[in-house]
């Protein structure tokens, strides 16, 4: 690795989408009120839903378990609010599927004090202690995935880690959460590399940072406390380098091999943001009840990085910063990699960055599709050198087991980049999330 | 608030705004000032057939979409380039019946078989040349001399001929194109003269600097792959200079082999052809390198003076093979030999 040091540090390929991030990354996180109803999906996380605990019409505090982690990759659904169970039943999600949720309808004259766990003392703890207090607080990967956190810290037998990734890439345009969470929670996220650094064994961490959140980079490495085997990193501004592999390769040169995890090259890589929820929660005891989300879009009024409760329906946050009359395009997530919304009853649930929305007039739609030219755009954007190209031209002929077996399909992890660059406007993107889809069924029915 | 009627789509939701229709007329405009350069240089037979061959193998795309049942593809503007781009490529003189032949034939047989835009294996529009000159072998190297001072009032006898006549004798001569007079006589041009275009040649062949210039702008808008004209003219340089070295008394400079001919117009506007060439980062370089080399080897010991046209086809023939064989490597797996 002493080779490194000259190396420019980012990633092959990748792609300059426009930021958006100056209209909101100024304006300081703001606490959000509560909606009259609160809608939990009992799965907002990848894994097993959590079971319900609680029946309708109980009575439940803040921070209360409303519902258990089902297994070990699963966790907790805590009240966010004090209220009563009014409902539990279906709830929509942004899938359109409907699935298991629980109504909440928040006492209106409530202190809402929240009621706190065992606290888990980071000097006695143990890596396993930790891993079950961030189970129990609820916690999952905030930057978007949903992951359970205690699943990903887990490093696997005969495996180490030395390195512990603090990931505040935040690569996609318009998001500025994780900007607002280093610049206000600096001293939450220390402790919750002190937890996270425990819990894995890592030697060191270090934080990434990409330059246009170089105040973020600045006042995390100004006020690091001495104690902490911490770096803060600056690295050139590319998307998809908040991806875990892009920001491995970025930050260490070094490559996770194909279906492989960070674990595999001696690394675990956390968000910054859950970073900075462990250092906050766990010391207490308390849960996960609310976080931050980036609102902003040219249909937004009053945008902003806002604190709101988990299960606040989107139709309340909207009304709260005034969106236009005239939406046509609301964005859970980045527009990059986040999800289009179809109904305005789903929630902000934990995996919930931003919500970006446009209006007809603000967004600009390919009307032909035209045959592949062949250029490479696609190619020169695709940051694990996949042949998108290639790939959409099977895809076309239905040729899955070919993309599988020949060019590496399974590694795509939908960036977007290939589809973002095409001249001819071909959803390349969605082709490969079909053929993947395939696949994994074929592999299933085996 | 309303419920209001949302739009949904699948991520990404943002889209770089350079689509295949907005390149294409790009490649168009860069086309232009070495078009009205050559209709200063030529005059007006020249016009007239760069107007023939745009407008054949703009209908011939057309007509060739409507019989199929398709909705017209005229407007992603790629005809237009191959019709022009074919004008380029044929003697001030030709006769423009044949150009239309060529611009039919460049778009029929080069494109429209192969499926239209994106699935054609050649440059349509060295197609189109390459059955002109298997054609018409007298008439495509019938040159004319640059700057003559009728010009524009005139029109030679052959941009007129009736199908089918025999072409009016014209003074061959005394409008030799520099690789000619050099390959079969010896001559030497000066350089300067081949950069500015002071010479004959095909209509579009003769001013390296406009050449040149459109290429920049294609690239510096990040239209054009860079890669293929550097590799071409480097091979051809370094191939051609190694030769001169050898031999200065045989065989020309290499500067004189990078401005004569067909070989800067190629280069740039049509080995660069995307449908046409790798999509590889090493595949394009390999691809470029062989079209400098093939043309150097006809120029040097084959029969014609000029190797460019068939060097580029060669190497549109091979290139889906060169990036078989260099598949780049995948993030986080082991060099391979993919399949082609």
């Amino acid at each position: 690795m002493t080779l490194n040091i000259f190396r420019r540090k980012t990633f092959k390929h990748g792609v300059h989408p426009p930021e958006h991030k100056d209209e909101t990354n100024g304006l300081p996180i703001r606490q959000f009120p509560f909606a009259p109803v609160i809608i939990l999906p009992m799965a907002q996380h990848i894994g097993a839903p959590s079971k319900v605990v609680v029946r309708e019409g109980q009575e439940v505090v803040r921070g209360q378990v409303l519902a258990e982690a089902d297994g070990y990759v699963s966790v907790p659904t805590h009240a966010p609010v004090s209220g009563v169970v009014r409902k539990i039943g279906n709830v929509p999600t942004i899938s359109g599927q409907m699935t298991t949720g629980i109504y909440l309808e928040p006492f209106p004259a409530s202190s809402q004090e929240v009621q706190e766990g065992t606290p888990v003392a980071l000097e006695t703890a143990t890596p396993e202690e930790i891993r079950m207090g961030i189970q129990q607080a609820g916690i999952v990967g905030l930057g978007g995935a949903a992951f359970p956190t205690h699943v990903k810290l887990k490093v696997p037998d005969g495996k180490n880690c030395e390195v512990l990734i603090i990931n505040g890439v935040e690569c996609e345009p318009y998001l500025t959460t994780d900007h607002r969470v280093m610049l206000e929670q600096a001293d939450d996220i220390y402790m919750g590399m002190r937890y996270l650094l425990k819990t894995t064994g890592a030697d060191r961490a270090i934080i990434g940072i990409e330059a246009n959140k170089r105040d973020a980079a600045d006042h995390l490495a100004q006020h690091m406390p001495n104690d902490l085997p911490a770096t803060v990193e600056v690295l050139p501004v590319k998307y998809p380098q908040g991806a875990e592999k892009m920001l491995v390769t970025a930050l260490l040169g070094l490559e996770i091999p194909s279906g492989g995890l960070p674990i595999d090259v001696v690394v675990v890589a956390v968000n910054v943001a859950t970073c900075a929820e462990i250092g906050r929660l766990l010391p207490t005891g308390r849960s996960i009840q609310e976080r931050v989300v980036t609102i902003t879009g040219p249909g937004i009024k009053k945008k902003g990085n806002y604190l709101i409760p988990i299960g606040t329906p989107l139709r309340f946050v909207l009304e709260q910063v005034e969106a236009a009359e005239h939406i046509s395009e609301v964005y859970m997530g980045g527009p990059m990699m986040g999800v289009a919304v179809s109904n305005l009853d789903i929630s902000i649930v934990k995996g919930t960055s931003g919500i970006v929305v446009f209006s007809e007039e603000d967004v600009w739609r390919p009307q032909t599709i035209y045959p592949c030219i062949k250029c490479g755009m696609c190619l020169d954007a695709c940051p694990l050198s996949l042949n998108p190209s290639q790939l959409g031209i099977l895809a076309k002929h239905g040729a899955y087991d070919q993309m599988e077996q020949n060019y590496n399909l399974m590694d795509c992890f939908e960036c977007g980049s290939c589809s973002y660059v095409c001249p001819s406007n071909i959803p390349l993107v969605q082709h490969f999330r079909i053929a993947k889809r395939t696949v994994k069924q074929h592999r299933a029915q085996k | 608030m309303v419920q209001p009627t949302l739009k949904i789509s699948t991520s990404p939701h943002l889209k770089q705004r350079i689509t295949t229709d907005v390149i294409m007329r790009n490649v168009v405009w860069a086309m232009l000032p070495l078009a009205a350069f050559a209709v200063y240089s030529f005059g007006i037979s020249t016009l007239l057939l760069l107007a023939t061959t745009t407008i054949a193998a703009v209908l011939t795309e057309h007509v060739v979409c409507r019989m199929s049942g398709k909705k017209s593809t005229v407007f992603d503007w790629s005809a237009v380039i191959t019709g022009l781009l074919l004008g380029l490529t044929l003697p001030p003189i030709f006769p423009l019946w044949m150009a239309f032949v060529g611009g039919v034939m460049a778009i029929g047989l080069g494109k429209s078989i192969f499926g239209g835009l994106g699935y054609n294996v050649f440059n349509p529009a060295l197609v189109g040349r390459a059955i002109l000159q298997a054609a018409f072998p007298a008439a495509i190297t019938t040159w004319y001399p640059a700057f003559t001072p009728d010009r524009f009032t005139q029109v030679p006898a052959s941009t007129l001929a009736l199908p089918f006549m025999q072409p009016p004798e014209v003074d061959v001569i005394s409008g030799a194109t520099p690789l000619a007079a050099f390959k079969f006589e010896g001559i030497r041009t000066e350089t300067t003269d081949l950069a500015l275009g002071l010479i004959s040649g095909s209509t579009g062949e003769t001013c390296a600097v406009l050449i040149l210039l459109g290429g920049l702008y294609l690239v510096v808008r990040k239209m054009m792959n860079w890669r293929i004209p550097v590799a071409v003219l480097g091979s051809a340089f370094l191939l051609s200079g190694v030769f001169y070295l050898l031999n200065p008394a045989e065989y020309p400079h290499p500067v004189f082999m990078l401005f004569s001919g067909g070989l800067m117009l190629g280069a740039v506007y049509m080995a660069t052809d995307m449908v046409a060439s790798p999509l590889t980062p090493l595949g394009v370089w390999i691809y470029g390198a062989f079209i400098g080399i093939v043309t150097i080897v006809i120029r040097l010991w084959g029969g014609l003076p000029e190797g460019v046209m068939y060097a580029i086809l060669l190497a549109n023939a091979v290139s889906p093979h060169i990036d078989g064989w260099v598949q780049p490597r995948v993030y986080g797996t082991k060099p391979k030999a993919a399949a082609a």
